[in-house]
């Protein structure tokens, strides 16, 4: 953590759902996709969010973005409430949050130059003149290491690690201070996985850029991150430094997550796990449901848990 | 073939012919085998010619395209007979795939028939197979269900895969693919789908099934953590050769190849970051793009 200076504060917020059924598409049942989810990610910091698909981390990220709109709750960025804001007011917002997505294939205009596409944002926001904008351009893509010659390329020709490089680029073109990457390098192969992830570290060293990183590999995320929250059914479940949530897991949840992951030491290999069939409860409820959020205990630090039945 | 080997792989290569003359080598010459119960993991990245291997063993790869240009396979069957899988005509292949050898996929979705019952989907191999009644072939089918573990599998016969989570469609799959009894199971990135907990529920499956029947495993996989807890045997491939095989233990504590260090650098490895107070960078080199095969020889 470069500074303990506050970015983005996230409190309670409430992200569902509707399921419309029936001949006049009432509202018959909610996703609770997000229940009262509340942190803080400081300024330079990265603060992973993991859980098991549907869980509702892509939500959290979405949410906060306005990319689903959350029924209640607050989300502070630099002191300003984003929430009930309007569209116009929200622009200056975007530019510097930025959100990198899990697939680069869909995430990228085929019928889109390189170039194209990574000065599109930076032309959209009014950040370089004309005259710069090529200047501008050539340096993002030195930036992630991609060489000049790539500018009139179509993204068909590149390779999935190089696409999501095109993705950092274009983020990075309006010097964002908030990052959300969605499972961004959860498609790549190892080798370019690891290629990512130390660019991505890179560029927080030198611009002080905050992550939300939002991911599934408990592995990588023990790599990357400063301060990991769990989270479990639509609900943060355990919310802490690095080093207490892998080497002092406290819920239940979080133990079952790490003691599941395949450790790449065969000598470490676990012969006892025990076949547990337990699926993740269901977050689709009836509309007249309110959920019982059970109170958090402190374990120490910065290092909470939700208490359990 | 030696008496305790299932499938021996020699000097394989397979070919894409595309238009205008061009050629793919996606396996050129690559040779292993796999010994009774043992289970061997074929790992690298996409495009590596992993599944193109496999596909080749059950001799699918002609329905996508490929075609098998040179080497010898080998498969010994359930009644010990050794076919030569190269030379069989189709119908023979037809035998021989899902009693002999049977295969499971990444996405249990897509390889389940959607508009047809789980129970019917499995009796359907063992009818064609072992030649039972319809009556008898469910009765097969509910007892494999019960044999992967599924709840309730009275009830489950019925239902479709749309009713089924991911880890019970991979399941129904698993249940699919033993049904007859295969001597060899080729399991292709079959966790790769899953959530991390209901992997470790289908490895621990697997593994403990594999004692079970006493089947052997070849397991297709870009996952080293996972590679590390399930192999035997390693054999690492790399742009369509088998760069380096060992046991589980020299590859991960002795690689020798340049490419295999390159991947096991790679491996985010949960607990080696425990004592570290910050993040950490991946511990290689500056991004390339591919990996020059002239640069790592030697």
């Amino acid at each position: 953590m470069n500074s303990h200076e506050t970015l983005l504060t996230v409190k309670d917020l409430v992200t569902r759902f509707d399921i419309r059924s029936g001949i006049f598409r009432q509202v018959s049942h909610r996703v609770h996709a997000v229940e009262s989810a509340s942190f803080e990610i400081g300024v330079g910091e990265t603060l992973a969010l993991v859980g098991e698909s549907g869980s509702g981390k892509s939500t959290i990220g979405r949410s906060i973005l306005q990319l689903d709109m959350p029924r209640s709750g607050s989300v502070n960025f630099c002191g300003q409430e984003l929430l009930g804001l309007s569209h116009k007011e929200l622009r200056p917002f975007r530019k510097r949050a930025q959100i990198i997505f899990q697939d680069p294939f869909g995430s990228l205009d085929p019928r889109m130059t390189v170039g194209r596409i990574i000065a599109e944002p930076i032309i959209i926001h009014g950040e370089a003149k004309k005259d710069e904008l090529r200047e501008r351009v050539l340096s993002l893509l030195e930036r992630v290491d991609l060489g000049s010659e790539h500018m009139s390329r179509y993204p068909h020709a590149f390779s999935g690690g190089q696409r999501q490089r095109i993705c950092i680029a274009r983020v990075l073109g309006l010097n964002p201070s908030l990052i959300i990457a969605d499972e961004s390098v959860a498609a790549l192969d190892v080798t370019i996985q690891a290629q990512v992830i130390n660019l991505l570290m890179d560029l927080q060293a030198e611009q002080s850029i905050s992550f939300l990183f939002i991911s599934h590999d408990m592995a990588v995320v023990e790599r990357i991150a400063h301060r990991v929250a769990v989270m479990y059914a639509g609900e943060i479940v355990e919310i802490g430094g690095r080093r207490d949530i892998f080497n002092n897991p406290q819920h239940s949840y979080t133990k079952k997550l790490l003691g599941s992951v395949p450790v790449a030491d065969p000598r470490q290999r676990r012969t006892s796990r025990r076949i547990n069939i337990d699926e993740i409860p269901s977050v689709i409820h009836p509309v007249d449901y309110e959920p019982v959020h059970l109170p958090f205990r402190h374990v120490k630090d910065n290092h909470y848990v939700r208490e359990e039945l | 073939m030696r008496e305790n080997r299932v499938i021996e792989v020699k000097e394989l290569k397979v070919c894409f012919r595309l238009d205008k003359g061009v050629v793919v080598d996606a396996v050129k010459g690559v040779s292993f085998h796999i010994d009774k119960g043992e289970t061997v993991a074929l790992v690298g990245e996409s495009g590596s010619g992993k599944s193109v291997t496999a596909m080749s063993l059950m001799r699918l790869i002609e329905n996508a395209g490929g075609e098998i240009v040179g080497g010898d396979i080998s498969l010994r069957g359930r009644s010990n007979n050794v076919v030569d899988i190269h030379s069989q005509t189709e119908s023979a292949m037809q035998d021989i795939r899902g009693a002999d050898v049977s295969m499971i996929f990444q996405e249990p979705m897509t390889s389940l028939n959607p508009v047809l019952p789980i129970g019917f989907q499995i009796s359907e191999a063992i009818m064609r197979h072992q030649n039972k009644s319809k009556n008898k072939a469910m009765k097969i089918a509910l007892e494999t269900l019960r044999l992967v573990r599924v709840p309730e599998p009275e009830s489950r016969l019925g239902q479709y895969p749309h009713n089924l989570s991911g880890g019970m469609r991979q399941r129904v799959m698993i249940a699919m693919a033993l049904c007859c009894r295969p001597s060899l199971m080729i399991a292709d990135e079959p966790t790769t789908a899953l959530d991390v907990t209901i992997q470790a529920q289908i490895l621990d499956l697997m593994k403990l099934l594999q004692e079970e029947i006493g089947m052997s495993v070849l397991f297709i996989t870009h996952d080293m953590a996972v590679v590390a807890e399930v192999a035997d045997r390693i054999c690492v491939m790399f742009q369509g050769e088998i760069v380096e095989q060992g046991s589980v233990y020299e590859i991960f504590e002795n690689p020798t190849h340049g490419y295999t260090r390159s991947l096991l650098a790679a491996v985010p490895r949960l607990g080696s970051m425990a004592e570290k107070e910050h993040p950490e960078k991946f511990p290689i080199d500056k991004m390339k793009d591919t990996f020059e095969p002239g640069e790592l020889r030697g």
